[in-house]
């Protein structure tokens, strides 16, 4: 079966001005080489240290950002070399859910507005015919008539965000990228919003990529997981696999980080050391090698090779090379 | 879509408005002289002791008294009567200046902002050369250009005025752009124009009624000073700048005579900059909700 989004090499740099009035810019590579598959109606939980590039790949993906290299394959068809005029018509078919639901959403909007603003753009839909869509869309993440013509505002954080996934779902997507949905909510509010996406998912068999630094809430939604370390994917695996059996020892170490709810036991934190190296000077060979509890002579000099160690388990180390 | 206005959701947000802008006091009295001053302009047909254009010599030159509050002037004009209908001429010009500057530079700003690059400088480097001269001096130069007319002198301090917008709206378009939202309607199918006009420049409009407001200040004064030099409104039109610009032959002797048009340039400008400063902060989503 072919993934309804697969990405095949992606890469993305930015110029970073730099030298004496910008003289000398230097690059930064965010995404690397990146090579992602999510099939229908799966999840695949994208984690990864702020500035590991995975925010990058979701907009990549949507073309809100233009790859510099590699291929987004949508059900097969590469959509990076289509014409504006021409991947609009896709447009709606991939949609989007932001991490703030504060800025996503106009603040000169109404519900109504901005609900059906896929709609409207994409179908031309108008007048009852919308608001009857709106209305079914807001019923789906659990809002109701009377919040049709009210401003952002006037809603709290998880409102907000339900208006987000109401106005991503409202055309039945394809593919919908989570940018960090609930990490700006409320750990009371994070359960609800997860188990509605998680919900909606189960009853219309939407696919989704979950971008997310947090591995429980990755834990709680993925079907697929893969890891991200400084523009490059280190590990990727189902989710059974991934938390049974871990290879690599960055993935590792963020699994051993992940905060146990068990007072008898003494938290024994396995920390990386060091800090995340800059984007604008990655190491050599390994990039984690400036960091790994396992480094290697050959990991400073030999970029690690790629290895399946199950069934759609790959990791990218030397250690198994 | 059906719902009754007092539900309305511009009308709620303009009730707020009305609320806050009751709660400033300082707003209120901007506001208050701005209303009476509209409405001394809108009924100076029916208020007016005179007619604005009457001769009569016989009365040249009197000091303000019973039958003339504020004197009369050298061709023995009601000088209150013609202040009168100067407010409809001022208000009219500070009006549709700050519609034609306001309109053109948001527009402008908007599109630099939005597009950056080669677009913004073009945009950005033609609205410096407006700004590097003084906005008084270009108007002066425009409007001697075009003839000396009451259209031209306001079409050459909407030019002037542009820059004041389009640089306002540039600096918050930049911000803007970089919203979710935008990026959110791009991903629903919106195209650049469509962004542009339903959630750039909407999103500004709150600064661009601030700005427009502490302009109209500006350009009335800046209208006037046209009048005085003779390249505004044309004598007999009742225009306050052009008033002043004949009263001050007779200011040493009869002091009425360019003083009363003064103090009403004085309460407008002074009515237009501190509404505009409340409006500043009523209108900041940081401070309504």
């Amino acid at each position: 079966m072919t993934p309804v989004i697969q990405t095949r090499d992606l890469v993305k740099r930015f110029h970073v001005p730099g030298g004496f009035l910008g003289r000398h810019p230097r690059r930064l590579t965010a995404v690397d080489h990146v090579s992602l598959a999510v099939r229908r109606g799966e999840t695949l939980g994208l984690v990864g240290e702020s500035g590991s590039g995975k925010s990058t790949v979701g907009n990549c993906i949507l073309r809100l950002l233009a790859a510099d290299a590699g291929q987004v394959l949508y059900n097969g068809q590469d959509i990076l070399p289509l014409k504006e005029t021409d991947f609009r018509r896709l447009r709606g078919r991939l949609q989007v859910v932001f991490q703030d639901p504060q800025s996503s959403l106009d603040p000169r909007m109404t519900v109504a507005t901005i609900v059906g603003y896929p709609l409207r753009l994409q179908q031309g839909v108008k007048g009852t015919a919308l608001e009857a869509r709106v209305l079914a869309a807001l019923a789906d993440v659990g809002l109701q008539a009377e919040h049709l013509h009210r401003y952002p505002h006037e809603f709290s954080g998880g409102q907000r965000q339900r208006i987000g996934i109401a106005r991503a779902l409202i055309t039945g997507p394809d593919f919908i990228v989570f940018d960090e949905p609930t990490s700006a909510l409320d750990v009371s509010v994070q359960a609800q919003i997860l188990n509605l996406i998680a919900g909606l998912q189960r009853a219309q068999g939407y696919t989704y990529l979950f971008i997310s630094h947090d591995l429980a809430v990755v834990r709680h939604i993925s079907t697929q997981i893969a890891v991200m370390y400084l523009g490059s994917l280190v590990e990727t695996a189902p989710k059974e696999a991934f938390f049974r059996h871990p290879y690599h020892p960055y993935t590792r170490a963020l699994i051993a980080a992940v905060p146990r709810p068990d007072p008898t036991r003494r938290q024994n934190l396995a920390v990386l050391p060091g800090d995340v190296p800059s984007p604008l000077q990655i190491p050599s060979g390994c990039r984690f090698h400036t960091r790994c509890p396992e480094v290697m002579a050959v990991c400073p000099k030999v970029a690690p090779p790629h290895v399946e160690m199950g069934p759609e388990h790959w990791v990218d180390c030397h250690l198994y090379g | 879509m059906g719902i009754p206005l007092r539900q309305h959701p511009k009308w709620r947000e303009l009730r707020l408005t009305w609320r806050l802008l009751r709660a400033n006091p300082t707003a209120m009295a901007g506001l208050v002289i701005l209303v009476a001053m509209g409405a001394m302009a809108l009924a100076a047909g029916w208020l007016a002791p005179y007619d604005p254009l009457r001769l009569s010599l016989a009365e040249r030159l009197q000091p303000p008294g019973a039958a003339h509050w504020f004197g009369t002037d050298e061709m023995g004009r009601d000088i209150l009567t013609r202040v009168m209908y100067g407010a409809r001429i001022s208000l009219r010009i500070g009006f549709v200046v700050i519609l034609i500057a306001g309109g053109i530079g948001s527009v402008l700003g908007a599109v630099a902002g939005f597009y950056g690059g080669r677009v913004d400088n073009l945009i950005m480097r033609v609205m410096d050369v407006i700004l590097s001269f003084p906005s008084l001096v270009l108007a002066m130069a425009l409007a001697a250009a075009m003839g000396p007319s009451l259209n031209n002198a306001i079409l050459a301090v909407a030019f002037v005025m542009i820059p004041k917008f389009a640089r306002m709206v540039r600096g918050e378009a930049l911000a803007v752009k970089e919203l979710p939202f935008i990026a959110a309607a791009r991903v629903s199918g919106a195209r650049n124009r469509w962004i542009i006009a339903h959630h750039i420049l909407p999103n500004c409009l709150n600064s661009v009624i601030v700005l427009g407001t502490l302009t109209l200040g500006d350009t009335i004064l800046i209208a006037a000073s046209l009048s005085f030099i003779g390249l505004g409104a044309q004598p007999p039109t009742p225009e306050w700048g052009a008033m002043i610009s004949v009263g001050r032959k007779f200011l040493m002797d009869q002091w009425w005579y360019a003083t009363f048009p003064g103090l009403f340039i004085l309460t407008t400008v002074t009515g237009f900059n501190i509404l505009g400063d409340a409006l500043r902060d009523i209108l900041d989503p940081r401070i309504r909700r």
